[in-house]
């Protein structure tokens, strides 16, 4: 394992974007890095801008409005970075899997432009705050 | 003087320059987080990591906008660790040996606006909106806490007896007087804007302006600027040790004094909103403006009349 990786590992800065989710998983992340779940202790911290950060916690199975902006932000992440998948709707397009509207799931998306990218999953409709610390840490133990 | 080189090498790089004033910087950053956890009531960050996040934003690829002026954006974080370098080598120098040169005060002071200057330069070559916004919020910031630091040097000096040099300011304790309280508290609310610390962190505002001034950096460059704001973290409270509390005569004590003024900072950082521009330019102007010139005018008389606690 290269040095980056384990230095990625123990300061992943997270920047949180919304590709058209009802807002229920990003409540759930607003009290995942409330002072009870404390993340600060993985290192884990949320940051404003996409150049700065190391996880792009993604909600929503993206619209074809969202399409295009996913993209953009994911282009100016500096790599090596990783995506995670948060909730239903984001991993596989949840209850709207036959909307027209959605062109999602986010992997394909993301895939679409970079074939290579490490993206994970954490399921739920919300996933509690308890679900995402253990997804993401099980994600980056298997980096 | 050629032979003298590997000396000035060693005290700029090594001890009490780069690598020293980073570990205490970096340790010093650590106690800013682990403390506001503390007053939160969670367990907050390892003491790694800081280091771990430099490490890992060394490790990171480093992007440079479209339409950006490529050689001040690579410049500034540079310009800003070499200034913040030079003071606390030169403040440590003072602190541990003793050397002085006349007017060396005047030097902390340029030295200290030089880092403020590097970030306006740097986000104003980042091509990038949210950046011009906190670039002239930041321009703004520098404008309305330099007179005031300005001032309350000014209260030193008068008090001193006219001394410019640190090292002889730093033999007396001179908050322990009305006009000497006066300046240093409104010192250290400076150098909490210098620091760019809640309430005075309008530039960098994460909540509105996304990082505000630091928008654009990825990278080494970004850990660059953070280490910069790290050692930020040692040389400004060292220069209010020097300059108001006495110094570092007895090594211990000189050690509580930075730590007392690093628990202040934090302390004023955890209770506090964050201030509109136009707040904070009339809190520095106006309040902290009359409280300095009440401060001078205390310092003159107290000087004049022998009386050593006004």
């Amino acid at each position: 394992m290269s040095w980056k990786i384990w230095a990625l590992k123990k300061s992943p800065w997270v920047f949180h974007v919304n590709t058209g989710a009802c807002n229920n998983c990003d409540i759930e992340i607003v009290a995942l890095l409330t002072p009870k779940f404390d993340v600060e202790r993985f290192g884990i911290k949320l940051v404003g801008s996409p150049r700065h950060a190391d996880a792009l916690l993604v909600t929503g199975g993206v619209t074809a409005q969202a399409a295009p902006r996913l993209r953009e932000v994911y282009r100016q992440m500096p790599k090596p970075c990783v995506v995670f998948c948060i909730g239903a709707c984001a991993c596989d397009k949840g209850i709207f899997a036959n909307s027209y509207h959605m062109v999602g799931p986010v992997d394909k998306i993301i895939r679409e432009i970079d074939p290579n990218a490490i993206i994970a999953y954490v399921p739920g409709c919300p996933p509690k705050p308890e679900a995402i610390i253990s997804g993401v840490v099980k994600a980056l133990s298997a980096l | 003087m050629m032979e003298r080189i590997p000396q000035y090498l060693f005290w700029i790089l090594i001890f009490p320059g780069f690598v020293f004033t980073v570990l205490i910087g970096l340790v010093a950053s650590w106690v800013v987080r682990k403390v506001s956890a503390l007053v939160q009531w969670r367990v907050g960050p390892r003491l790694y990591q800081p280091f771990v996040d430099i490490l890992k934003l060394l490790g990171k690829e480093t992007l440079v906008p479209r339409g950006s002026q490529k050689a001040l954006f690579f410049a500034a974080p540079l310009i800003a660790m070499t200034a913040v370098l030079l003071l606390s080598t030169m403040l440590w120098r003072i602190a541990f040996d003793r050397i002085d040169f006349i007017g060396d005060i005047i030097v902390a002071i340029y030295l200290m606006v030089l880092p403020s200057l590097a970030l306006i330069l740097g986000s104003s070559a980042s091509a990038s909106p949210h950046a011009a916004v906190g670039t002239s919020r930041e321009m703004k910031l520098v404008l309305a806490y330099e007179l005031p630091l300005a001032l309350a040097l000014v209260v030193i000096v008068i008090k001193n007896g006219g001394q410019l040099n640190l090292a002889q300011i730093a033999q007396n304790n001179v908050v322990f007087s009305i006009s000497g309280l006066l300046a240093f508290l409104v010192a250290l609310l400076c150098v909490q804007a210098k620091l760019g610390f809640v309430p005075f962190d309008i530039a960098e505002a994460e909540t509105e302006l996304a990082g505000g001034v630091l928008i654009e950096y990825s990278g080494a460059l970004l850990a660059i600027w953070k280490l910069a704001q790290a050692m930020m973290l040692v040389a400004l409270p060292l220069f209010l040790v020097l300059a108001f509390l006495g110094g570092f005569t007895v090594l211990w004590a000189g050690i509580a004094k930075y730590v007392l003024i690093l628990v202040l900072l934090i302390l004023i950082k955890n209770t506090n909103p964050r201030m509109r521009i136009d707040q904070a330019m009339k809190f520095f102007w106006v309040y902290c403006g009359f409280a300095l010139i009440l401060a001078v005018v205390l310092a003159g008389l107290g000087n004049y009349y022998g009386i050593g606690w006004l």
